[in-house]
């Protein structure tokens, strides 16, 4: 019996991908844990790993293929003593999604699921169309992510999704969760609304996820326009159109839903940098060859100590009630070729300053080579975002949905600044912007907040206490 | 102007549950009957013979006393006085049904219907027994007129009423035929030779197929043929029935057995050979209804296609059996009425049984059927002779068979052979119904000592978690 390889699920939220590259052909022998293709989802490119072991029978989605469903078959495989020629292509392969004949496919996703190679995604992938709002890492993938992360307890799954408990017969449930259908996208056509076995068995994997209001922050149809470019307007050979990738789906997307649904409040204050660049230069100096820490760690790590010392303001809001994270999972805005990206420094208020500057470089690195994993920049509870080194003063972020607050860094420049004895004296200063969820942080909060994070650059060496 | 919102033509368990489901949503109806209120089922089907086998049964028992401990000297039968009563109960529940009308104000028409092209559904000329006709108007027209004994009169496989009997005659017989041949061996026949097996007649049964009980599971079909030839039942399987002649006292059956012909001679036969729709004399082809091999096409809410006329129970096709008639009248009632709680009817959950001894039950999917549709199966399988009250009862010998999709712990079918099993079988209807898998199911507390037991510890068999085995 031939194993169906099929295309897996990476994160959550993926419904489907480019299958980027093959670094395998038919007639090779694979064994359980090798690479043998590169995958482009909406936010990263990914190695996908072999589980089983045999000889590669067949591609049936060729390279720079777009749109591969999750779960359809992209290439089959011979087991030991089976024959790879005679082994026939199944009916549909490659961009549409499994149907009924293919069901025996889909049963095998658990396997695939596991192709990510990384940890046990298992969960992950059978929850993953989950929202159409790609956003989501973070918050429409929610709990699974959280525990498997070990960080946030916390059931950001449970955000806002205002309905009581879905009615669904138990053998609805468990086909839900092989195929990875979301049982609340899903009208139950049996007695009192239940879903039962038909009502998941006609539903496409991903499909669910298409469903407006799927997703509790899902933005509703009619709110959001088709973005046309009229000719009138612009003549089409006046400019060149660049089809949105992935990632740029999905930023705009997210952004648009954050700036229309959260309520944004900025808040801004400048700070001496001149202790901090002092503290950096001895560190550096001090440190083993190698390490290197920039001022954007030092922020990190007094972004964190601040979310410590004000609780409040690490906070995500659901319709249920607003989540206190209990840890600072910080995201950094990376920006990248065709887009932007946040990989997390997770526990940062636990970390010293070496170990968030490797990991600081090492996430970017990857980051600009697409090769971060969906639980990498997923999670985060606050952002930062520094255009500083592009000599931007000040200027205001778009909240990272669901976290409560992000600080825009400006530049830090040397200013003419009034001391306690009245003199002008010249200092480095930088003015940064705290735009904060009003549902989830008040004025007065988002202030306190401001006040701890200036005490501990002011004062850096207070972030060794 | 319509006289009624819905008549129903034919009072079987179809037509008069249909009425009375359709009464409770506040329809005006009226049902149409040619003979017996209640139908085949209540006067010469189900009940009746329910009756006649539980005689058997308690014939059996009190032959087999001893084993019991009790002395009975002569353990004897009455044959006028077992078919009485029979009759006494069917007549006692046909008068029950003219009760329920009464109750929901069902109006009875007794008579013969045919239908009429009209609108907005067809009218229906009702010629009473005096030759009297009359037409009635209703907004919707259901057809429940159910369906009759097979015959292939070129073979001689035509009921006389005599010699050659059909269910009907069987269930009043004159004499305990010495030499009885039942010619097929679905529920029917196997009821029949079960009954006349143990009032002493000599039972032979034919099957065209190759095993007997066909629809049932190979394995409970099997089980189910050996305590039937423990009891002296006689089988001739992949026999087809090449002629029936008729004699001054007895029939003469030739048979065509893997090509070898083969002579039975009997004093009696009975016609088993499958169920014909009584699609005759309605008026059907000129309104443009479909049928096919005697059967009316129709959706999962009994829609045939022509505004306002739907069809439901035995005149609809196979599984022929009341409780199916009854589930399709109502899903058609209520589809009529319309609503959010109106489901079509879906055939795969319909239960069958065979009351003979021992007795027969199964829902779903047999086990090769399942593999044949593509399943990866678990079968669990628990024995009579593993359950306490089994023993206790002196019905040792059974088996409880249940098979699921390996993957998703459906429950895609269950088989039972022995004592009581059609009392049991509705627990996994309910499970199927219910979309419980094999996690809710092993997680259920069944009371002890009872036969249910087996049907726990054949859903533990088929995870490596039974008990008393």
């Amino acid at each position: 019996m031939a194993v169906n390889i099929t295309m897996p699920a990476l994160s959550p939220t993926m419904e489907e991908g480019t299958l980027a590259k093959w670094l395998v052909k038919p007639g090779d022998t694979i064994s359980s844990g090798d690479v043998i293709a590169e995958i482009e989802t909406d936010k990263a490119t990914m190695e996908v790993e072999a589980v089983d072991e045999g000889t590669i029978a067949k591609i049936l989605v060729n390279e720079g293929t777009e749109g591969v469903k999750v779960n359809s078959v992209i290439a089959l495989l011979a087991e030991e003593g089976e024959d790879p020629d005679a082994i026939e292509a199944p009916k549909e392969t490659g961009t549409s999604a499994p149907k009924k004949e293919e069901a025996k496919a889909e049963d095998k996703s658990e396997d695939q699921s596991a192709l990510t190679g990384s940890e046990p995604k298992k969960e992950e992938a059978r929850s993953a169309p989950t929202s159409k709002i790609e956003q989501e890492p973070r918050e429409a993938q929610g709990k699974d992510v959280s525990k498997e992360l070990g960080s946030t307890p916390m059931k950001l799954a449970d955000v806002g999704d205002g309905k009581d408990r879905i009615k669904a017969s138990p053998l609805a449930r468990r086909l839900a969760k092989l195929r990875g259908i979301d049982l609340s996208a899903l009208k139950g056509s049996g007695p009192h609304g239940r879903i039962v076995k038909k009502d998941v068995e006609s539903a496409e994997p991903g499909q669910a996820a298409a469903q407006p209001g799927a997703s509790p922050a899902a933005v509703p149809d009619g709110l959001i326009l088709p973005q046309v470019l009229d000719d009138r307007v612009y003549a089409p050979d006046s400019y060149e159109l660049k089809p949105l990738d992935g990632m740029r789906k999905t930023v705009a997307k997210r952004l648009t839903q954050s700036f229309m649904q959260v309520p944004h409040f900025p808040l801004n204050i400048d700070i001496k940098l001149d202790k901090l660049l002092a503290a950096r230069a001895g560190i550096n100096e001090a440190a083993p060859e190698g390490v290197k820490i920039s001022v954007n760690d030092m922020l990190i790590k007094a972004s964190a100590l601040a979310l410590m010392a004000e609780p409040d303001c690490n906070a995500s809001f659901s319709d249920k009630g607003i989540a206190y994270h209990k840890s600072a999972h910080i995201s950094v805005a990376v920006a990248i070729d065709g887009g932007l990206i946040t990989p997390v420094i997770f526990d940062a208020q636990t970390k010293g300053l070496a170990t968030i500057a490797a990991e600081m470089k090492d996430l970017a690195t990857r980051a600009r080579e697409r090769k971060l994993k969906p639980q990498e920049y997923s999670g985060g509870t606050f952002s930062i975002s520094n255009l500083g080194m592009f000599g931007i003063k000040s200027f205001g972020s778009i909240i990272n949905q669901p976290e409560g607050m992000i600080l825009s860094v400006g530049a830090g420049e040397k200013r003419a600044v009034v001391n306690a004895k009245d003199e002008i004296v010249p200092a480095t200063v930088m003015t940064v912007t705290l735009s904060c969820d009003h549902r989830v942080i008040g004025g007065a909060e988002g202030a306190r907040w401001l006040q701890a994070f200036k005490q501990y650059v002011e004062s850096p060496e207070s972030m060794l206490l | 102007m319509a006289d009624f919102d819905l008549i129903v033509i034919g009072s079987g368990p179809g037509g008069y549950v249909a009425a009375i489901r359709a009464s409770q949503l506040g329809m005006k109806v009226a049902i149409v009957e040619r003979e017996s209120l209640g139908g085949i089922c209540l006067n010469w089907g189900c009940i009746p013979t329910k009756a006649l086998l539980r005689s058997a049964e308690v014939l059996h028992l009190a032959k087999n006393a001893k084993s019991f401990g009790l002395k009975i000297d002569k353990a004897d039968f009455d044959l006028q006085a077992v078919v009485k009563r029979s009759r006494d109960v069917a007549k006692q529940l046909s008068g029950g049904v003219g009760h329920l009308m009464k109750k929901n104000k069902i109006e009875v028409i007794m008579g013969e219907a045919t239908l009429k092209k009209g609108k907005p559904a067809p009218g229906v000329v009702v010629k009473d027994k005096d030759g009297k006709s009359k037409e009635y108007q209703a907004k919707h027209v259901m057809l429940a007129t159910g369906a009759r004994a097979r015959a292939i009169p070129q073979a001689g496989l035509e009921p006389d009423g005599k010699l050659i009997w059909t269910y009907r005659d069987a269930m009043v017989p004159d004499v305990t035929p010495k030499k009885l041949l039942v010619i097929g061996s679905g529920a029917i026949g196997i009821e029949f030779a079960s009954f006349y097996n143990e009032l002493g007649s000599n039972v032979t049964v034919v099957e065209a197929l190759d095993r007997i009980l066909p629809v049932e599971d190979e394995e409970i079909s099997g089980l189910a043929r050996k305590q039937f030839e423990k009891q002296g039942l006689e089988f001739r399987v992949g026999a087809q029935v090449k002629s029936l002649k008729k004699d001054k006292d007895k029939v003469t059956a030739e048979l065509s057995v893997g090509g070898k012909s083969e002579t039975i001679e009997a004093d009696r036969a009975i016609l088993a050979i499958g169920i014909v729709g009584n699609v005759e004399g309605l008026g059907l082809e000129e309104l443009g209804a479909k049928v096919e091999k005697t059967h009316v096409v129709v959706d999962g809410f009994g829609r045939t296609g022509v505004p306002g006329l739907y069809a439901i129970g035995d005149l609809t096709g196979p599984p022929w059996l009341a409780h199916k008639a009854s589930h399709e009248g109502v899903v058609c009632v209520e589809g009529i009425a319309g609503g959010n709680e109106a489901h079509a009817f879906d055939a795969s959950n319909v239960p069958g049984c065979t009351y003979s001894h021992p007795q027969v039950a199964s829902v779903g999917l047999t086990e090769t059927k399942a593999k044949e549709a593509g399943h990866k199966v678990k079968v669990g399988k628990f024995p009579f002779i593993g359950n306490g009250k089994a023993i206790a009862l002196g019905a040792s010998e059974g088996l409880v068979k249940t098979v699921f999709d390996a993957e998703t712990g459906e429950l895609l079918g269950a088989h039972m052979v022995g004592a009581e099993v059609t009392e049991l079988i509705q627990g996994y209807v309910i499970a199927r119904e219910g979309e419980l898998t094999e996690a809710e199911l092993m997680n259920t507390i069944f009371p002890h000592p009872t036969l249910s037991e087996m049907m726990h510890e054949s859903v533990l068999s088929a995870y490596g978690r039974v008990i008393h085995i």
